[in-house]
């Protein structure tokens, strides 16, 4: 656990005191995701950066698992805290490997024996371990960016401090490095606080969202649905952005959304025009699901086009959008529904076989039920702090379906 | 030119050759020595930067002659005495290296700083260990300067006494004879491109990052 105690950071003096950060107090817990979110100039990274003292506080304390980090020697705090600076930070003259081997060297480690560490932390990243050898000049962004995760976790700290590390790549290699990101974490459950300025990466990563207004005041801290669906103030919700409330869906699961049937022609099968009811729109492309061998959804194929007698090949297809499984979320389903060229999102189930459709009006019908839910509960858990009138918020509780 | 002379003063010539190269080769290892702390000095503090700079260009400023001819006065040896000119190079050396050493750690990504401060090194290691070896390419060039010039600087000592190839010019100009002064010329440069070609083969081994190809 890290503990911000009244922390504040003033740069410069008298006339041209600016604070940085202004009386920060957040407790960041063990094991967990934080993500410090705000807009530059908000004292994001001045805030992270005091943890392990390349800044250090005008006033206040900043605890690491109860003990003051002044007692501490700050080189020596240093190797005991993960750091992922922006776009990496690697050494550039020195082997990928020996980058990773850096905090064990320092600690006294053999080379030898912190390269066989570092070896095993490549592979950790996704990385070969015949980049070993290269100097970092030789390796793609989102490939630095992955030695620096593994040059991080090679003293095997309990705590990482990531400042943007991904915010230098291209939004296809970050969405990858995120998912891989979340991946590691979910085995190494580090205590880990992440500096961005974007707030989808925060949402999508975080367990807990700091967010940050500029002048280094704590605008509000808490869960990133809770960030989405109730921000503190304008100020947060002018910065999670106007389309909040979608991609607050994401954090609902679709749960029983109804499946309908859907008619399914196999890939490479053949088939004619006729299979289209005479009494569909002339006008309407007449859309029916194609699936493979293996049940998985391949596209979709408008009826009225199709060659009689020709096998149905990829060429003739469609291509839909997300597909719905299992765990998907509300946000997920209604994208599925949306970008399908027949409006139906295609469902499927744990090993990826086609079980049917759902409708965008049945996911809009979902999400309304939900809303209500939460309103209704949010009105039950807020009763007793925010003095709302007690008969209100009985009425409300009691419209809850148990 | 007149072989015949060149044929008979071989052995003094080849004397003088190695005196030269030592007495060039010295004050530039000797400077670069000194001027790698003091570089380091004015990059790390902003205020010892402007001074040390300033004392610096002063320095170069002093005539080479000048200097030849007060150092022994100030160091207590005898005129023809070569420490002096090892020292006054040596001083020469400095001055040009200073800004150079300061100016090549500036060069060095303050990233890079930053990262190796977040791992948990201390300054005196990060200096050593990270920033110098990425300041070595900048060195390198200006070493180069230092070096050649010293070649060049240290034939002036010869109207002191001080036997190098300098000799060569003044026995050309005493006797209104060519053939000692190109001689003289020619042997200087290939002292001089034999010095460039050792910093920069020695650069290239202490770089080896900066070759690699990318691989993407």
């Amino acid at each position: 656990m890290i503990n911000f105690d009244d922390v504040s950071k003033i740069f410069g003096e008298g006339d041209h005191r600016t604070a940085a950060v202004e009386d920060l107090t957040i407790e960041i817990p063990t094991g967990k995701i934080t993500v410090f979110v705000g807009p530059s100039g908000c004292g994001k990274t001045t805030s992270l950066r005091m943890i392990n003292r390349m800044i250090e506080p005008t006033s206040g304390t900043v605890l690491i698992d109860g003990v003051d980090t002044r007692s501490i020697d700050a080189p020596k705090l240093r190797r005991g805290i993960g750091y992922v600076i922006q776009n990496a930070g690697l050494f550039p003259h020195r082997t990928v490997l020996d980058n990773i081997a850096t905090v064990p060297v320092l600690d006294g480690q053999s080379r030898k024996a912190a390269r066989a560490v570092a070896a095993e932390l490549l592979e950790r990243v996704g990385l070969p371990e015949s980049m070993g050898s290269r100097y970092p000049a030789q390796l793609s962004g989102g490939q630095q960016q992955r030695v620096g995760v593994a040059r991080a976790l090679a003293a095997d700290p309990p705590v990482m401090l990531m400042d943007e590390p991904f915010s230098a790549v291209d939004p296809v290699v970050r969405a990858q490095l995120q998912d891989e990101f979340t991946r590691l974490q979910a085995e190494l459950g580090k205590t880990i606080v992440f500096v961005t300025h974007d707030i989808d990466e925060a949402v999508k990563i975080g367990d807990r969202i700091a967010v940050f207004a500029v002048g280094g005041r704590l605008a509000q801290y808490a869960t990133p649905a809770e960030v989405l669906s109730h921000p503190a103030d304008d100020f947060v919700a002018d910065f999670v952005g106007h389309d909040r409330g979608y991609r607050a869906l994401s954090f609902t699961v679709a749960g029983n959304l109804p499946v309908r049937d859907e008619p399914t022609l196999l890939l490479g099968s053949t088939a004619d025009p006729s299979l289209v009811p005479p009494d569909a729109q002339p006008s309407d492309p007449y859309w029916v699901l194609v699936v493979d061998d293996a049940r998985q959804p391949r596209g979709w194929v408008d009826a009225r086009r199709i060659t009689a007698g020709r096998p149905l090949g990829l060429g003739d297809l469609v291509l839909g959008g997300s597909l719905v499984g299992p765990q998907s979320s509300l946000r997920t389903a209604l994208d599925a529904a949306l970008s399908s060229p027949s409006g139906r999102g295609v469902a499927i189930d744990a090993d990826g076989r086609v079980i049917g459709t759902v409708e965008a009006r049945d996911v809009l019908d979902a999400i309304e039920t939900a809303r209500v839910a939460q309103g209704l509960l949010d009105a039950a858990d807020q009763r007793p702090v925010s003095g709302a009138p007690a008969g209100d918020a009985e009425q409300a509780a009691a419209a809850v379906p148990s | 030119m007149n072989w015949n002379w060149l044929n008979r003063n071989t052995d003094q010539i080849l004397s003088w050759l190695l005196a030269h190269l030592w007495l060039a080769a010295l004050p530039t290892l000797l400077g670069l020595l000194l001027a790698l702390p003091l570089g380091a000095l004015a990059f790390r503090y902003r205020w010892s930067y402007a001074t040390l700079i300033t004392l610096a260009g002063l320095l170069y400023t002093i005539p080479s002659l000048a200097l030849f001819v007060v150092l022994p006065g100030i160091l207590g040896t005898r005129i023809l005495n070569p420490i002096n000119v090892v020292v006054a190079l040596t001083l020469y050396t400095v001055a040009l290296l200073v800004r150079v050493v300061a100016d090549a750690l500036d060069s060095v990504p303050p990233l890079v700083r930053q990262s190796a401060t977040a791992m948990g090194y201390r300054p005196i290691r990060s200096l050593i260990t990270v920033q110098l070896p990425l300041a070595i390419p900048v060195i390198g060039a200006g070493l180069r300067v230092a070096a050649v010039s010293n070649v060049s600087l240290v034939s002036v000592a010869a109207l002191l006494g001080v036997p190098q190839l300098g000799q060569l010019f003044l026995v050309g100009f005493q006797l209104n004879f060519y053939t000692p002064i190109v001689a003289g010329i020619v042997l200087c440069l290939l002292v001089a491109a034999i010095f460039d070609t050792i910093i920069l083969v020695a650069v290239r081994i202490a770089t080896p990052w900066t070759r690699a190809v990318s691989h993407r």
